[in-house]
């Protein structure tokens, strides 16, 4: 073995190990700044020793051991100087006191409880949204700066330095290393959902950079839910998220162009649907239970998601169900976006008059004001009731809205489609819809 | 990265053998472990080669043989199919693979291919447009 071998082998012994590592560490040392330095202190001596020694039998075993180490050496020298203050005449404090006898007992109790902790302190409402993401991924991802850096397309510095503050925040906060109980935990819960969804987002359709996808951002956010899933079997809404993370994936081969354009839902190739993580999301979504006692926002996109994922073929969607999960989810959750994609399912299930029903009743909402998917989905219902003229000035509207060219390209081709005077409209040529029925969704694909 | 963990097969496990109670616990736990640390996609266990067969394909011919088949290491016993970040995570893992009766054996990783590793292969997406058209075709004759 090279040594870079052996670094590359220690890389991936810490990804294994290093969340439970600083969640051991940090239950011990009640600081999750500290306990990650301990843990990176460990994984240095990792790197010095192993590619002379070779990689350990039992990796996490010696990370774990020599973190204690120098956890114990830490409050040794932290003793001997209360021992000092003493002599002075300062108390010692009695929880100190007790820190160090069975700190192995300490260590080897439950690591999934610890796991819980770690993932409510790094998804704590005391952070910014920001500081979240970043801390998440780096102690329970183990993922390091320069790869957090590297997926959110921002200097490796400004990870750095966003981790080193919310380590602070926490600290100052006294944000107690704990897992929430009561009423407070399902506010705490659904932090941490947004977190991960949040991290999945940002790779399904990444705000910034080039690339339509950052896959691997999916991958992680999947990982840290499936995780999340183990450790809170009876929460209902994990496992909601999980599904439509795992059905959501399960179209990234297939909602990518040849050259890089989106594609969107109906219009997918489904034989390029990853059939595991669709039976995967179906599983995930049957655990969360039966969906008629009170389903939260999670489980019911989840259930939206899956009644897309169920259809063989886009004729086979089940629309009156998706209106009917649209309706549920636009009160446990309202929001005009739901009520929009509300109005979608609608149309395709009694029709597009209902659908524009819904639509009007939106125009007014001041927070899809500048929302190009509106009038490009008012001008998709009124195209097919055959009111052509107004059709075309919603394309041409929404065409306006959009800062994406190639959406552009597409909305200005369904307003010359309309026919009538084209003069707002360059030629559609080749981008022309073949199914003009099909483009103007806000579901995502 | 998606890799492929194949298990090989064993004399035992060519002869049917059930594994011991020991085997069984521990395995259990390891599966336990992957998925809790959400890598396990998918897994499973196969039967002896005695109830398989193959299919040998020579010009247009194709001439099926019933199992056993006799090279046993070469076969394979079970398999699981792992997300995980590189090979080295794949690796660090199946050396976690529980052996407690010591037995002789092999576990391969093999990686999954990705789409991305079909780019270098349809660089102009000639290949991908082929099959989009193809599906057009037949959906237009289903319509």
């Amino acid at each position: 073995m090279t040594a870079s071998d052996t670094h590359r082998a220690i890389h991936a012994v810490w990804r294994i190990e290093s969340a439970r590592l600083i969640a051991g560490l940090a239950r011990m040392v009640r600081d999750v700044g500290l306990a990650e330095e301990l843990a990176q202190d460990a994984l240095v001596i990792a790197l010095e020793k192993w590619p002379r020694t070779g990689v350990p039998d039992n990796p996490g075993a010696w990370l774990m051991a020599t973190a204690k180490h120098r956890a114990i050496d830490q409050m040794r020298r932290g003793k001997q100087l209360e021992r000092k203050h003493e002599e002075l005449g300062h108390e010692m404090e009695a929880r100190q006191d007790a820190a160090t006898p069975d700190l192995d007992a300490m260590i080897d109790e439950d690591v999934g409880d610890d796991l819980l902790r770690l993932i409510f302190t790094a998804c704590h409402p005391v952070l910014s949204t920001e500081a979240r993401v970043a801390l998440t991924l780096r102690l329970l991802g183990g993922l390091t700066t320069e790869e957090i850096a590297r997926a959110y397309l921002v200097p490796e510095p400004t990870v750095a330095q966003r981790i080193v503050r919310a380590k602070r925040t926490l600290a100052e906060a006294k944000v107690p290393y704990e897992v929430p109980r009561g009423p407070e935990l399902a506010e705490r819960l659904s932090s941490v959902l947004q977190v991960i969804y949040l991290i999945f987002n940002e790779g399904y359709s990444a705000t910034a950079g080039g690339d339509w996808m950052r896959p691997e951002l999916c991958q992680d956010a999947l990982r840290l839910g499936r995780i999340l899933a183990e450790l809170v079997p009876q929460e209902p809404e994990v496992h909601g998220l999980v599904a439509l993370m795992e059905i959501q994936a399960s179209r990234a081969r297939a909602r990518v162009g040849p050259s890089g354009e989106p594609i969107l839902l109906l219009d997918q190739n489904r034989g390029l649907w990853d059939q595991l993580l669709i039976r995967r999301g179906l599983t995930a979504l049957e655990r969360a239970g039966k969906p008629g006692a009170a389903p939260g926002p999670y489980v019911l996109q989840g259930a939206i998601a899956a009644c897309h994922a169920r259809a063989r073929t886009p004729e086979e969607t089940d629309w009156q169900r998706i209106a009917e999960l649209y309706g549920v989810l636009a009160r446990v959750s309202p929001s005009p976006v739901v009520e929009l994609n509300r109005a979608v399912a609608v149309s395709m299930a009694s029709g597009p008059e209902k659908g524009l029903e819904i639509v009007d009743s939106l125009t007014s909402e001041p927070s899809l004001a500048g929302y190009h998917l509106l009038p490009s989905v008012r001008g998709d219902f009124l195209f097919k009731l055959g009111r052509l003229g107004e059709a075309r000035a919603e394309f041409e509207r929404a065409a306006s809205l959009t800062r994406n060219v190639r959406e552009r390209d597409l909305l200005l081709g369904r307003a010359a489609a309309c026919g009538g005077d084209a003069a707002l409209a360059p030629a559609p040529a080749a981008k022309a819809p073949a199914s003009p029925g099909r483009k103007a969704r806000p579901r995502r694909s | 990265m998606r890799f492929m963990i194949l298990i090989k097969a064993t004399r035992d496990s060519e002869a049917g053998v059930m594994p011991g109670e020991k085997l069984l616990t521990e395995m259990m736990k390891f599966n336990e472990e992957l998925v809790k640390a959400g890598i396990l996609l998918a897994g499973e266990g196969l039967h002896p080669s005695t109830k398989g067969a193959r299919v040998r394909f020579s010009g247009n011919k194709r001439t099926v043989i019933d199992g056993p088949f006799a090279e046993t290491k070469e076969l394979i016993a079970g398999f699981w199919l792992w997300q995980v970040k590189s090979k080295e995570e794949a690796i660090e893992w199946v050396k976690r693979v529980p052996n407690p009766e010591g037995t002789e054996s092999e576990i391969e990783i093999r990686q999954v291919f990705s789409p991305e590793d079909f780019a270098a292969s349809d660089p102009s997406g000639e290949v991908r447009k082929k099959e989009e058209e193809l599906r057009a075709i037949s959906e237009s004759r289903r319509n």
